[in-house]
């Protein structure tokens, strides 16, 4: 992994902003009454840089909260269906993504990008460039270096900066679409010789050996320890809605007269009905079943399939839960577990 | 804090009691809902100020009810909660006993619902000062200005039901806001479909709502979401001369007609 570093000066960080505001749309964590969210951008001076961690994840640019698949007519001659047009998938940039959500959509492409690849999907994260800023600070809920992870990760990142103490940037250049915004905006990056970007990032410790979760989380899959941990859960979307990896989602029709259109809205195994078939059964019909689904999901099945985790440590869900369900305590259990035996 | 565990593992020991609804410390210090089923969990139990959440979302769960009788410790905001269930005949016949803490401290252990409706008598409810200030608010604004607040705030939402899972008078297993044959209101998530969720809940739950400010404290983009239907409850204390989660005799006010009822707002 030798990637290439540029000097971003602080001078020049707003002039690359101010650039890329000329030719796309720029987003960015923006504070509203006292909260972070990615939010659209008209100036530079609106992105702040004073947040751990925006509330909602970066992942609705690429699996926003609505998306509408097709839209259809009813007419005495049948239905004329009408597919999204992806041309209307605009360029974004979003500066500030922190490398946990960047993260995030990388594993989520896993998920969308698998045969048959989604296309709108596709088409959003190929039109979205992600600038993300390396930790300096973290709080009570990240564990992301427990998950392999870190405040310097770089994966989903096309260009990745580094505060330094002269407060200029280091940009890490990651990938080509990354290169090409070094290569248009000539004058703003310059050349820089010794980079030492540990030195700038937070030191969070790790806290529990992921090694072994995946075989032990699937040993314990008959063992009551997913009713424990759940037994306060009430059952609601939140940590999944709020979670930059979870990918579930509901197809609902929206009409109106003679006209509508088919969304794919976010959905969560929190919810009773998730899983409610038509004849009233329900498979996983208590709360412990539900969470059982949520972390498997993240942690055994996702890893066995997909080679990615389902979860990359922001804590959103922990931050989020109405019961303070705190998954790192949760996992940190798991992992405690005495192992039953070895999966093939 | 030990005359709880005391009287909680007392009932434990006791075997009538299979299990002490309450609260405990979490990770990074936070209040969260604990369970005491062994006498070594009754150490963990805490009470206190920070203890606030309402806890009567869990004597109708089932996962909960399958574990036997329960003891549940219960501040202001969870015995209105109990009781107001109670007057809605969904735990009317549930044996249960409630460790009654007041705001001093004060540790009452109640048997049944009549000795709940007396310990009950004496409190007058009050809404706390920051919900007030933000009503006040919200009274001195223009239809209009509300509107585009709450329109602002409907932005936000998630349509996550955070607030009406942790609500314990949300206690219907089928809810129309996600229904879909036929769909009554929009089950995605966008700003008219919002505003149109919010109202339904605040309006099903006037004359219900136990003021306990436990839906806007859940939910995870901060909506202070509970000011509606909070503020129904007022407008039905005001028109009717009704509180909520007090007394085993009272109705539901939006499902009963009496002659003498004020008509003024019918235009
Ligand atoms: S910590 Fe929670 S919200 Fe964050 S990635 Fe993991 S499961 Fe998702
Ligand atoms: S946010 Fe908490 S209460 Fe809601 S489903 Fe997730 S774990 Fe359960
Ligand atoms: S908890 Fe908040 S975000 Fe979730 S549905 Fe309620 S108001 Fe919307
Ligand atoms: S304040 Fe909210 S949570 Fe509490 S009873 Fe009223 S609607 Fe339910």
């Amino acid at each position: 992994m030798n990637h290439q570093f540029k000097l971003l000066r602080k001078e020049s960080y707003s002039g690359l902003i101010g650039n890329l505001l000329k030719s796309q749309q720029v987003y960015g964590p923006v504070k509203q009454e006292g909260y972070t969210y990615y939010k659209r951008i008209s100036y530079p001076d609106e992105i702040t840089e004073d947040y751990i961690i925006p509330q909602m994840s970066a992942k609705s640019f690429v699996f926003p909260k609505i998306e509408k698949l097709f839209s259809f007519v009813k007419s005495k001659d049948g239905v004329r269906v009408e597919d999204k047009n992806l041309d209307t998938i605009p360029k974004k940039v979003i500066f500030g993504v922190r490398p946990c959500d960047a993260t995030g959509i990388h594993n989520l492409s896993a998920i969308f990008l698998w045969e048959p690849e989604d296309s709108i999907f596709k088409k959003r994260r190929e039109q979205t460039t992600i600038i993300s800023f390396a930790c300096s600070s973290a709080d009570d809920y990240c564990f992301c270096t427990s998950l392999g992870g870190g405040p310097g990760n770089t994966a989903g990142s096309d260009i990745q900066l580094i505060k330094t103490g002269t407060n200029d940037y280091l940009a890490e250049i990651i990938t080509p679409k990354g290169a090409e915004i070094v290569s248009s905006n000539p004058g703003l990056f310059e050349d820089v010789d010794s980079v030492e970007k540990e030195k700038y990032l937070v030191r969070l410790p790790v806290c529990f050996d992921d090694s072994e979760l995946e075989d032990k989380i699937t040993d314990a899959f008959d063992t009551a320890i997913f009713d424990d941990l759940s037994m306060k859960c009430v059952g609601c979307g939140a940590c999944a809605f709020i979670c930059p990896v979870c990918g579930c989602f509901d197809i609902q029709d929206e009409t109106k007269g003679s006209m509508g259109q088919r969304v794919r809205i976010w959905d969560s195994c929190g919810l009773r009905q998730f899983t409610l078939h038509t004849s009233g059964h329900n498979p996983r019909d208590t709360q412990g079943a539900r969470y059982r689904q949520r972390l498997m999901h993240k942690f055994s099945y996702m890893p066995d399939r997909l080679g990615v985790k389902g979860c990359v440590g922001c804590g959103r869900c922990s931050r989020a839960c109405p019961v303070e369900i705190n998954i790192h305590e949760n996992l940190q259990q798991i992992t405690k577990l005495v192992k039953i035996h070895k999966h093939e | 804090m030990e005359k709880l565990r005391e009287i909680a593992g007392e009932l434990l020991k006791s075997n009538d009691v299979k299990v002490v609804i309450g609260y405990t410390k979490g990770m990074n210090n936070k209040v969260t809902p604990f369970f005491a089923k062994k006498q070594e969990d009754i150490a963990k139990l805490i009470c206190g100020n920070s203890c606030a959440q309402n806890l009567a979302v869990y004597l109708y769960k089932k996962d909960i009810s399958d574990l036997g009788k329960p003891a549940i410790v219960a501040n202001i905001h969870t015995l209105r909660g109990i009781m107001r269930l109670a007057v809605e005949k969904q735990i009317d016949k549930k044996e249960m006993i409630i460790l009654a803490i007041d705001n001093a401290g004060d540790i009452q252990k109640l048997d049944n619902l009549s000795d709940l409706e007396n310990y009950l008598s004496s409190v007058i409810p009050q809404l706390n000062e920051e919900d007030q200030q933000m009503l006040d608010e919200l009274n001195r604004m223009t239809p209009g200005e509300r509107m585009v607040f709450w329109k602002q705030e409907m932005k936000k939402c998630i349509k996550c039901y955070a607030c009406r899972q942790a609500c314990p008078l949300c206690y219907c297993t089928r809810c129309t806001v996600e229904e879909n044959q036929p769909q009554w209101i929009p089950v995605a998530s966008s700003v008219v479909g919002n505003l149109e969720w919010h109202m339904m809940r605040a309006m099903h739950l006037s004359g219900r709502c136990v003021e306990c400010g436990q839906c806007g404290k859940v939910c995870p983009v901060n909506i202070p979401i509970h000011l509606l239907p909070v503020r129904i409850a007022q407008e039905m204390k005001t028109l009717y001369g009704t509180s909520t989660g007090i007394s085993l005799s009272e109705k539901c006010d939006m499902s009963t007609f009496k002659p003498d009822d004020k008509e003024n707002f019918i235009g």
